[in-house]
């Protein structure tokens, strides 16, 4: 067994693991954060997708005891003050998802991607969201979402220039 | 209703709130399963030893074949077959992936480490894997012969006869989430409660509780407010509803079991691979005048309730959307050792209109028409709907040649045939594909009973119809509540619901609780509830409208009674529930209705074995242009064009996502999806590596066009759209591919090596 220290969606957690317990059990089965999902358990379906220490990451391909220190955000902790984030609003204006089991996994991905690319075309949109599956929405809806955040986004930083 | 409102369903899942049946702990003590399975397509079990296992602390226990063979009877099924299936394999396993045992441990960690103890020895046996080969063996287990009109005289008298086979191989609905079942046993009252993520039909229900031998009653089966997909694949978890309630049976512990991706690809389901040899005749100025179909059906190695329904789903709709008359088609069941099949979306239209389409699109090419051109010259014609097919269907309304004539409008079609054209005599290999699909929804109950002989049909239950049922209470204060069996996984059953209530009870959707987690125990089900033959606009939203209706009623009554027209809700439900004697006398207090709605249109097929297969048809006509890269053979789709009429738009935001979707599932099946097996039986797409479904970068951003005739047979005037483009994509695409690389011989997935090795011949 091994001791874990971790800051989850802003929240600081000790807790024993067993060395082999995958991030994503743990994240779901002992800190109760179910919306992080388990689609394939080898890192292609992406539902999984947490932001580790800031950048997209497959919880699936993680173990809990590697996380030891690390700054971890999940699902739950995207919303501000109760409030969506003008991501996850513009994903249900467009549709952008049906059964919402890949939502989570994606809408982490592309909140660490526009934060790094903040002026997107569509095919770096694309692009992004190769690394997701989703079998409900045909992806249209998806990509239309990012590119609609990602133009809330650099209005809103125009504005305040 | 009509408007394309945003999903009442988005808030929670986007804030990770959903409730899929993993999130959820109904039965705190349960231990966790892991399933023993059978690495052999087909073997004798000589010996199952869980010694070593049931040593490893936290172990619970281990549940074998040969207890389920005790403890259970063989699934039920629509025909008999020779091979009697069970939730696990006892004395011989019949594919890779079949389960052998069930160990159950304090975590899923310690299971699978357990399972890896049970010590199982096989003898390899020959396995069946070519369904073909097999159909003249004791391994087909269904031969019927279906005539009508007259198709060797027709076929005789033709100018040109088109004979081609269609292969469509296997694939998977595959969902983001897999299979899930929570269930206890209560020895007390001898009954099981299990949940489980399941989408339907519930007449699998009664197959599940005879396998368990217990009255429906005994069997109380719950689904939970959200389930991560399923298109069809989750009808078939009820196996292992059966296979963990006797795990909890036998091993006194509630069980919990969450399938992983390499079990949910080699021992869940899929779609039947199917085999099609077409004989179409035509006269020289285009007229299709006859059509014989043989169909070599493989459904895996056991006969699954409800199947053979792939190979009837779509029998009305032999024809197509064609105004033949002369159709004939003889159907075979095959048993193969691969995992059974069972629901997928489109089920049975992707590989009846491969078959059609291409053969129309063969036929136009040897008649020297265009293939568009062809298609409006056998439509049927706006003016002779509603049209019963020689096979039996009824198709409701539209206009078939308007939706063709819009299609090729948005596509610029002459244009793009031009420029393929201009392309390929540069060398470039680019292709035009049409395809004209007849879309059905809401499913005859009975059309399955066509796999028996009119005279073996007629000494049994007819079957008919389609039904669903819907509850709607209003409380002590106003509130609304919808309770709806519908089992929605992600179509947006609740935001629909709450828009028709809303309308009639002149509320707000957000106003108004949709419940569509389902309970055996208190829901409004009828064997047909579910979500599956893309029922919901039809008859779900058929019960919706008809319980809100009867509400509203009431509450008018209430109203006119009380002497005030412009009573609150809240008024009326205060002074139904706190005040029943100032009711109108003789009205039944309360203010709750229980509506069940049923399609009005699916008699039991009849003597001549003719069946209203479905409720209502939507029809759609697709455009594909493609380009076909010389050197790797690899598909790119340029553009995708599809119209649609499928009747009144309950919610034109849902609908276009309904649309996207099939079209990626249709275009998975043509470009990437096959599940896979070597030349023994071993199943080599075990993993989203190897099993290929599209990702955002290979599909098109579908140009959608809407046409809306309402439907005369459904309440609201709908029809389903959630499988046509399924149904149509992988024949508009082969037609494309065809058309870009000049040749006609194609089997689907048109994966880059498989089109590659096609361009060396």
């Amino acid at each position: 067994m091994i001791v874990v220290d971790v800051t989850v969606n802003g929240r600081r957690y000790r807790e024993e693991v067993e060395d082999r317990l995958l991030l994503s059990d743990f994240l779901r089965g002992r800190l109760g954060l179910t919306g992080t999902h388990v689609g394939c358990e080898h890192g292609v379906c992406g539902a999984c997708t947490v932001l580790y220490e800031g950048a997209a990451a497959r919880s699936c391909l993680l173990l809990a005891a590697q996380a030891d220190g690390a700054e971890i955000v999940t699902v739950e902790g995207l919303a501000r003050d109760g409030r969506l984030t003008p991501l996850q609003e513009a994903f249900h204006r467009r549709h952008a998802l049906q059964c919402g089991f890949c939502t989570p996994g994606i809408l982490l991905a592309a909140t660490d991607f526009l934060a790094r690319t903040p002026q997107p075309t569509r095919a770096e949109i694309e692009d992004l969201l190769s690394g997701h599956l989703c079998r409900c929405t045909g992806y249209t809806p998806i990509v239309d979402a990012i590119a609609e955040a990602a133009a809330a986004q650099a209005g809103a930083e125009g504005a305040g220039a | 209703m009509g408007r394309p409102l945003a999903r009442l369903e988005d808030e929670a899942l986007l804030r990770g709130r959903g409730r899929f049946l993993d999130d959820l702990d109904p039965f705190p003590d349960a231990r966790h399963a892991a399933v023993v399975r059978s690495p052999y397509a087909h073997a004798r079990i000589l010996r199952v030893d869980a010694a070593r296992a049931l040593e490893l602390p936290g172990v619970v226990g281990v549940l074998t074949g040969e207890d389920v063979a005790a403890l259970s009877r063989p699934f039920p099924a629509g025909i008999d077959s020779p091979v009697p299936y069970y939730a696990a394999a006892h004395g011989t396993a019949r594919y890779v992936g079949e389960p052998v045992a069930v160990v159950v441990a304090r975590d899923r960690y310690l299971a699978e480490d357990a399972a890896e103890l049970v010590e199982v020895e096989y003898e390899p046996l020959e396995p069946v894997l070519d369904a073909l080969a097999a159909a003249d063996t004791a391994a087909c287990i269904s031969d019927r012969a279906f005539a009508y009109g007259d198709v060797e005289g027709a076929l005789a008298a033709a100018d040109l006869v088109v004979r081609s086979r269609f292969s469509f191989p296997r694939w998977s609905c595959a969902p983001l989430e897999c299979y899930a079942v929570v269930c206890s046993w209560d020895e007390a009252t001898g009954s099981l409660t299990a949940w489980a993520n399941f989408q339907g039909p519930f007449t699998l229900h009664s197959v599940a509780a005879a396998a368990l031998g217990l009255p429906g009653s005994k069997l109380r089966l719950l689904t939970p407010p959200d389930s991560g997909g399923s298109f069809g694949i989750k009808s078939a978890v009820l196996a292992y509803v059966v296979l963990m309630g006797l795990a909890s049976r036998a091993l006194r512990v509630p069980v919990r079991w969450v399938e992983d991706r390499l079990e949910h690809l080699a021992g869940s389901s899929g779609a039947t691979a199917r085999v099609t040899d077409v004989e179409a005749g035509f006269t020289a100025e285009g007229e299709l005048v006859a059509l014989r179909y043989d169909v070599v059906e493989d459904v895996g190695a056991y006969l699954r309730a409800p199947e053979p329904a792939t190979l009837y789903r779509m029998h009305g709709s032999l024809s197509g959307a064609y105004r033949v008359r002369n159709v004939a088609a003889r159907n075979r069941v095959v048993l193969t050792n691969r995992c059974p099949s069972g629901l997928n979306r489109g089920f049975g239209g992707p590989q009846l209109y491969l078959a059609l389409e291409r053969t129309m699109s063969i036929a136009a090419g040897r008649l020297g028409l265009d293939p568009a051109e062809l298609r409006r010259r056998n439509l049927i014609r706006a003016d002779e709907l509603p049209y019963t097919t020689p096979s039996g269907a009824i198709y409701d309304s539209g206009d078939y040649e308007a939706c063709l004539d819009e299609a090729l409008e948005l596509a610029r079609y002459e244009e793009r045939v031009a420029e393929a054209r201009a392309a390929r005599a540069e060398g470039r290999l680019v292709g035009v594909g049409v395809a004209c699909v007849v879309e059905p929804s809401v499913s005859n109950m009975g059309y399955v009973t066509l796999a028996e002989p009119a005279a073996a049909r007629a000494g049994a239950l007819p079957k008919s119809g389609n039904a669903e049922g819907c509850t709607i209470s209003v409380s002590p204060l106003g509130g609304v509540t919808v309770h709806l069996p519908t089992t929605p996984q992600g179509q947006g059953h609740r935001t629909v619901a709450a828009q028709i209530v809303a309308d009639r009870l002149g509320v707000e959707p957000h106003e108004v609780e949709v419940v569509t987690a389902s309970d055996t125990a208190l829901s409004p089900w009828t064997v047909a509830s579910g979500n599956y033959s893309s029922r919901f606009s039809g008859v779900g939203a058929g019960a919706v409208a008809l319980a809100a209706e009867r509400l509203a009623a009431k509450i008018a009554a209430v109203r006119a009674h009380l002497g005030d027209e412009s009573l609150s809700l809240r008024r009326v439900a205060g002074a139904v529930h706190w005040n029943p004697e100032s009711l109108p006398p003789g009205m039944e207090p309360g203010l709750a209705v229980i509506a069940y709605y049923a399609a009005p249109n699916l008699a039991p097929p009849d003597e001549a074995d003719r069946v209203a297969s479905s409720a209502a048809h939507g029809f759609l006509a697709d455009v594909a242009v493609v380009e076909v890269e010389r050197e790797t053979g690899r598909v790119r789709v340029l553009d995708y064009v599809t119209v649609h009429d499928a009747g009144t738009l309950l919610n034109p935001l849902l609908a276009e996502g309904q649309v996207r979707g099939g079209f990626a599932h249709g275009a998975g099946a043509a470009l990437f999806e096959r599940m896979a097996w070597d030349e023994e039986g071993n199943l080599l797409t075990g993993s989203f590596v190897d099993y290929l479904c599209p990702t955002a970068p290979d599909l098109p951003a579908v140009r959608i066009g809407h046409r809306e005739t309402p439907s005369p047979f459904t309440p609201l005037g709908a029809k389903g759209l959630g499988e046509g483009t399924t149904m149509s994509a992988p024949a508009a695409l082969a037609n494309a591919i065809a058309d870009a690389i000049g040749r006609d011989e194609l089997e689907p997935p048109f994966t880059p090596p498989r089109v590659w090795e096609l361009l060396q011949r």
